[in-house]
C-alpha cells in the first residue's frame, strides 16, 4: 500500500510517497537523502538512528515513516545553523573528541539534545544512564560522556564555536 | 516486513469497528515490541491500525484519588508527569526505567499491558496498585488481567483505552535488569493501599503474579525484614540463559526486600 506522507525534515515542508511498510530510517537515507542518519544494528538496540520527530528522541529503525506523517523531524542534518556553526552538542564532541569511528556520533549527539530537555543538568550517571540507548562500538564511552557534560552546559549558556 | 494496509482511525469506536471489520488486522500502538515482530516476519497482519490519532487514549489525569493513564501515553510522559511524580512516585520512577529514553518516548502503557511480556515492568504496577484496566467495552480488574505467556484477559478486537491507578499510602518498585535489555529479570513492586498491602512480581513466571505471604507479612510489619525469609517457589519460574528459575526465586525475595525499602523512603 503506497502513502502519501507530509512532513517537516530540518524545517523543510517535504512530501514523501513510500509503502507503508517503509521504516523512517529508510525513507530519510533512501528517499530524502540524509544519510546521517545511521543504521547500525536495526534491531532497536544500538541507538544509531536516532532521530527527533515532535520533539523527542526515537529510534527512526523501529518507526514506520507511516507513523510520521505529519511529524516535525529533526536529523543530525538539522542541528547545525544554516551558515555551518556547529550546535554546542555537536561542538563539544568535536572539542572532547566525543567519537572515535564516528559510527554512532550522530545518534549519540541526537540523544545528548534530548537530554538537554529532560534532564539539562544531568550529572555524569545521569547522562550515562540516559545513553544507555546508545552502543559505541569503540567503547569511547569517556570521551562521549565529557563532551555531553560540556554540551548540556554550553547548550544553556547559549552556546560557543568549538575551539579549533 | 510483509506488506500491509494502514489505517489510522480517529476514536476508539473507529478502531473497534475497523478490527471487527478485518479479523487479521492488528493494533499498534508504539510499535516497540510489534514492529520489530513485523520486520522479523513473525506477524503477517493484513492491516495495521494505528492508534496514534485517538485523541481520548492520550495523557494522565488525577480524577478523586485515582490517576488515570490514557493507554497511549507514552513511559516518557509517565516518567515526567508532574502529579504522577508527586503523587505516585514509585510509577514515575518504574516508567522511568523502562528500556531505554528512546524506546520510552514511543513505547506505551496501554501497549505494554497488553502485550503482557513475561519481563515488562507494568504488569508488577497493575498488580501492586490494584489498578483497574479499562477497554472500549468493560473494565478488567488487576488481578483478573494477566492470564499466561503474552496472554491477557483481553478478548479479540478489544482495546486498553486507559488504566486507573488508585493511588497508594506507599509504593515502592525494585528490579534486576537484564543489562542490555532493561527488562526485568525480576521486578517488584510492594504497595500498600486500601485494599491492603499487595506485592506484585514480574520477570519470574510466564506472567505477572502477587505473593500473598508476603502480603500478609507486610501487613502486620512493613519492613524489609518481613519478607526477608519468605521463598516463592521456583517450580513455575521462567528459567534462561539469564537467569535459572531457583535464581529467580531468589530474586523475588531480595527484589521484595528492596521494594519495601524503596516504599518505607
Amino acid at each position: 500500500m503506497a502513502l502519501t506522507l507530509n512532513m517537516t525534515v530540518n524545517g523543510k515542508a517535504r512530501k514523501v510517497t513510500v509503502e507503508s511498510n517503509a521504516l523512517l530510517s529508510d525513507v530519510l537515507r533512501v528517499n530524502l537523502g540524509l544519510t546521517g542518519t545511521h543504521v547500525g544494528c536495526d534491531t532497536s538496540q544500538c541507538g544509531a538512528c536516532t532521530v527527533h520527530v515532535d520533539g523527542v528522541s526515537v529510534k527512526s529503525c523501529t518507526m514506520l515513516a507511516a507513523q510520521a506523517d505529519g511529524a516535525t523531524i529533526t536529523t543530525i542534518e538539522g542541528l547545525a545553523a544554516p551558515d555551518g556553526t556547529l550546535h554546542p552538542m555537536q561542538a563539544a564532541f568535536k572539542e572532547h573528541h566525543g567519537l572515535q569511528c564516528g559510527f554512532c556520533t550522530p545518534g549519540m549527539v541526537m540523544s545528548a539534545v534530548d537530554l538537554a530537555r529532560c534532564e539539562p543538568n544531568a550529572s555524569e550517571e545521569q547522562i550515562r544512564e540516559w545513553l544507555e540507548g546508545n552502543i559505541c562500538r569503540c567503547t569511547g564511552y569517556h570521551n562521549i560522556v565529557k563532551a555531553v557534560k560540556t554540551g548540556l552546559t554550553d547548550m544553556q549558556s547559549g552556546g560557543k564555536v568549538a575551539a579549533e | 516486513m510483509y506488506q500491509f494496509e494502514y489505517q489510522t482511525p480517529k476514536s476508539a469506536a473507529d478502531v473497534v469497528a475497523a478490527l471487527k471489520a478485518d479479523e487479521d488486522a492488528k493494533v499498534v500502538a508504539g510499535g516497540m515490541t510489534l514492529i520489530p515482530t513485523l520486520k522479523q516476519r513473525l506477524a503477517m497482519p493484513t492491516t495495521l491500525i494505528d492508534l496514534r490519532s485517538v485523541p481520548e487514549l492520550k495523557g494522565v489525569r488525577e480524577e478523586g484519588g485515582t490517576i488515570v493513564v490514557g493507554a497511549m501515553t507514552t513511559h516518557a510522559e509517565v516518567w515526567a508527569d508532574p502529579t504522577v511524580k508527586s503523587k505516585f512516585p514509585a510509577l514515575s520512577y518504574l516508567a522511568g526505567k523502562i528500556g531505554d529514553a528512546q524506546v520510552r518516548n514511543r513505547g506505551t502503557i496501554g501497549g505494554s499491558i497488553a502485550n503482557a511480556d513475561p519481563a515488562a515492568d507494568y504488569p508488577a504496577a497493575v498488580l501492586a496498585l490494584n489498578a483497574t484496566i479499562v477497554t472500549d467495552s468493560r473494565e478488567i480488574a488487576a488481578d483478573d488481567m494477566f492470564t499466561g505467556l503474552f496472554e491477557t484477559a483481553l478478548n479479540e478486537g478489544e482495546i486498553i483505552t486507559e488504566v486507573r491507578f488508585p493511588i497508594a499510602k506507599r509504593a515502592g518498585y525494585a528490579k534486576f535488569r537484564h543489562p542490555a535489555s532493561r527488562y526485568a529479570i525480576v521486578g517488584v513492586m510492594v504497595a500498600e493501599t486500601d485494599s491492603g498491602v499487595r506485592v506484585g512480581v514480574t520477570g519470574a513466571g510466564p506472567n505477572a503474579f502477587r505473593v500473598p505471604e508476603m502480603e500478609q507479612a507486610l501487613a502486620s510489619n512493613f519492613s524489609p525484614d518481613a519478607v526477608a525469609n519468605i521463598k516463592v517457589p521456583a517450580d513455575d519460574l521462567n528459567s534462561d540463559i539469564h537467569a535459572s528459575a531457583e535464581y529467580r526465586a531468589h530474586l523475588v525475595t531480595v527484589m521484595a526486600k528492596r521494594a519495601v525499602e524503596a516504599a518505607m523512603g
